[in-house]
């Protein structure tokens, strides 16, 4: 019962926060996608960083278990699957979870993205033998492995650096990846910036 | 209504630490197939059995991983399926607090009104095959944007870049043909 009590108030925090994030706004995806206004890339950056900050400081204070991380393996197929993931994406402008979430919110299309998202997922059920034959299933760099060997984690590195030290630096990495990024990319702007 | 990102980013990250420090790395696309298993054992009874200490299906891509999907269609009370629920619930309440979405951007956002007119059928349609094609690329790969780009990347995963670079490689010049109006 935890669990679930866990996941109501989490999984309302996400959706929450991709709302407000902008997320869950086909035209804000759009922006960022065409490179046109990447706060969103910022925010996501951001995200990724202090998840990782906190995720491996915590472990190395010893306040975090280990056992929680869940690594996915790496196979030519998560490569493909990203390009589809991703030309639908822009071509849509949702992904599963901000789909969902901006369904829940009112927007209408998100509602056909679902009923697409579902006969896609059931189409992938049906079709997954195929796959499964072609080798491009088959585990490459190791399968299920992080840069560095993290610590009492069940998973090996890609490399022979310590992965939770690794993993901190990265993290600070991609902060300040997000404050370096320019606010847009292609073009000139629309609108004068503010001064920060 | 968009959030500063520095704040936003920064309780988007708070978000994704709870997930795993509490539970377990946060992730979407899964559930997409649960629920189509939900809905396929429903019409069709027997999609899934009971075996001696799990559960197994006559879908290959169901009784995978020693049907831990199996598992989850014969019992949607588990935290990632209640958490998809959790996340439409959180979403409604915050797009009502800030006073919800003008009717005209619920149907046709503004940036494809901008590109493609405000015809509900056509933006219907993208989203639709948008969606067909995500979902079936999330599977393929193993997982989504949530799963493994933010979690994987967050957890240093190798396959969380190899997923990133391949979204981006494909999204980016999408989205540079399609959308080349600003909204």
């Amino acid at each position: 019962m935890t669990t679930i009590l866990l996941a109501l108030v989490i999984g309302a925090a996400f959706g929450a926060v991709l709302d407000r994030v902008g997320a869950s706004n086909p035209s804000f995806i759009g922006a960022m996608l065409n490179l046109t206004n990447l706060n969103l890339a910022k925010s996501i950056l951001l995200a990724i960083g202090v998840g990782s900050v906190l995720m491996f400081g915590g472990q190395m204070l010893g306040l975090v278990d280990v056992g929680h991380m869940s690594v996915k393996a790496a196979y030519a197929g998560v490569f493909l699957g990203g390009l589809l993931l991703g030309a639908g994406w822009a071509l849509s402008g949702f992904c599963p979870g901000t789909g969902v979430v901006a369904a829940a919110s009112g927007r209408r299309d998100a509602l056909f993205f679902i009923a697409g998202g579902l006969l896609g997922a059931a189409a992938y059920m049906v079709t997954y033998p195929a796959w499964k034959s072609s080798g491009l299933l088959d585990a490459v760099a190791g399968g299920k492995v992080t840069l560095g060997a993290v610590p009492g984690a069940k998973y090996d590195g890609l490399t022979a650096l310590p992965g939770d030290i690794l993993g901190l630096f990265l993290g600070l990495g991609f902060v300040a990846l997000a404050f370096a990024l320019p606010e847009r990319l292609n073009g000139a702007p629309a609108h004068a910036q503010p001064a920060e | 209504m968009q959030l500063n990102w520095k704040v936003g980013g920064l309780l988007l990250g708070l978000v994704f630490f709870a997930a795993v420090w509490l539970v377990k790395p946060i992730g979407v696309s899964t559930q997409f197939v649960i629920l189509d298993g939900i809905v396929a054992e429903a019409v069709n009874p027997g999609l899934v059995t009971q075996t001696a200490d799990s559960f197994t299906s006559t879908n290959t891509y169901l009784a995978k991983s020693g049907g831990k999907y199996a598992k989850a269609v014969s019992n949607p009370l588990n935290y990632s399926f209640v958490f998809v629920i959790a996340m439409m619930l959180g979403g409604l309440l915050s797009a009502l607090a800030r006073g919800g979405i003008p009717t005209a951007d619920r149907q046709v956002p503004t940036l494809w009104r901008a590109n493609f007119g405000d015809g509900k059928i056509k933006r219907y349609a993208a989203a639709f095959v948008g969606g067909f094609i995500v979902l079936y690329g999330a599977r393929l790969a193993g997982g989504c944007t949530s799963g493994h780009m933010m979690s994987g990347m967050m957890q240093t995963a190798v396959s969380g870049y190899i997923f990133a670079a391949g979204a981006f490689a494909a999204a980016v010049p999408v989205s540079l043909i399609l959308f080349k109006k600003e909204a």
